[in-house]
């Protein structure tokens, strides 16, 4: 009975989590993978189709040029080996999402094999390796007529073509990713990367990235356990929770003496809890063959040399740049490098303002305006030149801190350069002999509150600060005056 | 000999509703084919490499530029019970 206990107290501690990720990912290409349709969002349904992604017999696919690129550039960002031969398959299955009765694949010679990708997790650094990448046609969207968004419950099913024929890139990672904290680092590091180097907007919510994982407990002999496919979790967050909750759903069978089932499960965010999908519409026997409509592709080692040569520069060289270059901490050079306009309105700023200043007003009231406006940096009327001024003018003491908020704001709505706005507005800060009077002038009007300072009550100085900075509608430097005040109430 | 079990498994696979004596019928005719995949099979081919397509060709791609497209009432047409501008298939199990 004592060992049996200490058996169990001994599984109990080694229980591990074994994770693997597998990603679909819309390219960010004008029109689809194997046809010239346009690749839309919310368009009205069926209005971007054509007899190949409606799969009209006869109709035949020519794979999209700019789509192998981004695949191969893809493959790079992720450390991968490109193939030097990669060719299509057809992958049978029956669906009303697929009008051919197969989707056009890679199967056993994918496009990129073998990479990883170094995720950062707090202090950390978790290298997850990438299995494969490869590169496939998106199905069309089903419109399932019922109370529950899914198909169980449903009274029909009413299919709109345009996603059909999206180009799609599915990457696959190791089972070695530790924790559902790591897998949804995992997710947002490689949308980062992807979206630097412009290979997909990666937006969850519109399904241009969608994730599945593969979760099992490692059995305490070190093998793996049997594991469970978690499907289509559409946000970051969902990542996070719902490999959580099926792990804490193993780790009770595991602990009550039962087993697992390898079984699809979907997980309803709603509930918090995991329901098994009903699966016998996937057979898993796809019966893969080279699809004879499509020629292979053979990707020398100069178009790849020169599409790396062609690359942007990735998130993590970026960041290390910024934080080498102009001394900025790992976080702020992180919430620059965010949003690559940003960075790229940054890098022209700090080129001739200081830089940890520019990175201030950057990330700070500029990012703050683009949010609440919903525009991004290149819609803004700001320019690198306005921002450069607007630092010169709080640096040279002819503007507050807070007045040049303000001039910001002004120039966000007009355009106008900001000294133009603080000439127009009045907003330069106020010469000292003018602050002089204002100081003199708040003291006598406020006599208790000035004798409570003079007999030490040091709380009360930010009171009259704050009678300073109303007088001087906050065009005032607050150093100077409270130094003023200080040294006016000082006996 | 190929099973009367995995000739039901291939047609349920590709959706074919086949009577019992199509099974054996179909048995028999996918034999035939299986022969003379063996028969291939004899000879030596180990400096062959697999032949997808008989075109000595790779690489043919299309620009990224949109093409014409169907107008939704001609995509549409085919379809039986088209509802709300959708094509309708009925109830998935």
């Amino acid at each position: 009975m004592a060992e049996e206990n200490a058996l169990q107290t001994q599984e109990r501690r080694t229980y591990q989590a074994v994770i693997g990720l597998e990603f679909h990912v819309h390219l960010a290409t004008r029109t689809k993978m194997f046809c010239g349709c346009r690749v839309t969002y919310g368009e009205p349904p069926n209005t971007h189709t054509c007899p190949v992604c409606l799969g009209h017999p006869g109709a035949l696919p020519v794979a999209n040029e700019r789509a192998i690129e981004l695949g191969v550039m893809a493959g790079l960002a992720l450390n991968c080996d490109v193939s030097r031969r990669a060719v299509f398959a057809r992958k049978n299955y029956f669906y009303p999402d697929l009008p051919k009765g197969y989707q056009i694949s890679q199967f056993d010679e994918p496009i990129c094999l073998g990479g990883h990708l170094d995720v950062p997790l707090g202090d950390e650094t978790v290298r997850v390796g990438i299995t494969r990448l490869h590169l496939e046609e998106d199905a069309a969207k089903n419109v399932h007529v019922g109370t529950s968004g899914r198909m169980h419950g449903s009274v029909g099913s009413l299919v709109d073509f345009n996603r059909g024929g999206t180009p799609l890139m599915e990457i696959v990672t190791e089972p070695d990713i530790p924790s559902p904290e790591a897998a949804r680092a995992t997710a947002n590091h490689l949308k980062d990367i992807l979206r630097a180097i412009g290979v997909s907007e990666a937006d969850m919510e519109k399904g241009q990235l969608r994730c599945d994982a593969n979760v099992s407990i490692r059995n305490p002999d070190g093998s793996f356990g049997t594991k469970t496919e978690l499907k289509n979790m559409n946000s970051f967050r969902f990542v996070e929770k719902g490999i959580a909750r099926e792990l804490e759903r193993q780790q009770e069978i595991l602990e009550s003496g039962g087993r697992i089932e390898q079984t699809t499960l979907h997980y309803d965010p709603e509930t918090d809890e995991v329901h098994e999908l009903r699966s016998k519409e996937f057979a898993h026997d796809y019966r893969y063959f080279p699809e004879p409509d499509l020629l292979p592709l053979e990707l020398s080692g100069s178009y790849v040399r020169e599409i790396g040569d062609r690359m942007p520069e990735l998130p993590d060289a970026m960041r290390a740049r910024f934080v080498e270059h102009y001394g900025l901490s790992p976080y702020d050079a992180a919430v620059l490098i965010a949003d690559r306009g940003l960075a790229a309105f940054y890098e022209e700023v700090a080129a001739e303002a200081d830089p940890k200043q520019s990175s201030n007003w950057i990330s700070g009231d500029f990012r703050a305006l683009l949010n609440e406006s919903g525009t991004d940096v290149g819609g803004s009327r700001v320019t690198p030149g306005h921002m450069v001024e607007l630092i010169g003018l709080v640096g040279d003491g002819r503007v507050s801190r807070s007045a040049a908020r303000t001039v910001l704001d002004e120039v966000f709505k007009t355009g106008d350069r900001p000294a133009e706005v603080v000439e127009r507005e009045g907003l330069g800060s106020v010469e000292a002999d003018e602050l002089d009077g204002v100081v003199d002038g708040v003291i006598s009007s406020n006599p208790d509150e000035a004798e409570r300072v003079r007999n030490g009550d040091k709380k009360v100085v930010g009171f009259l600060m704050g009678q300073v900075m109303k007088a001087t509608r906050g065009n005032a430097d607050g150093g100077r005056a409270r130094e003023l005040l200080l040294q006016k109430l000082s006996s | 000999m190929i099973s009367e079990e995995q000739v039901r498994h291939v047609a349920s696979l590709a959706r074919l509703g086949l009577t019992e004596d199509e099974i054996k019928e179909m048995g028999g005719q996918l034999d035939a084919i299986l022969d003379s995949i063996e028969k291939i099979r004899e000879l030596d081919l180990a400096d062959t490499p697999p032949t997808a397509n008989p075109l000595n060709l790779s690489n043919v791609l299309r620009p990224d530029e949109p093409r014409p497209e169907l107008p939704r009432e001609e995509a549409l047409a085919p379809a039986p019970d088209p509802a709300d501008d959708l094509f309708a298939v009925p109830r998935i199990d």
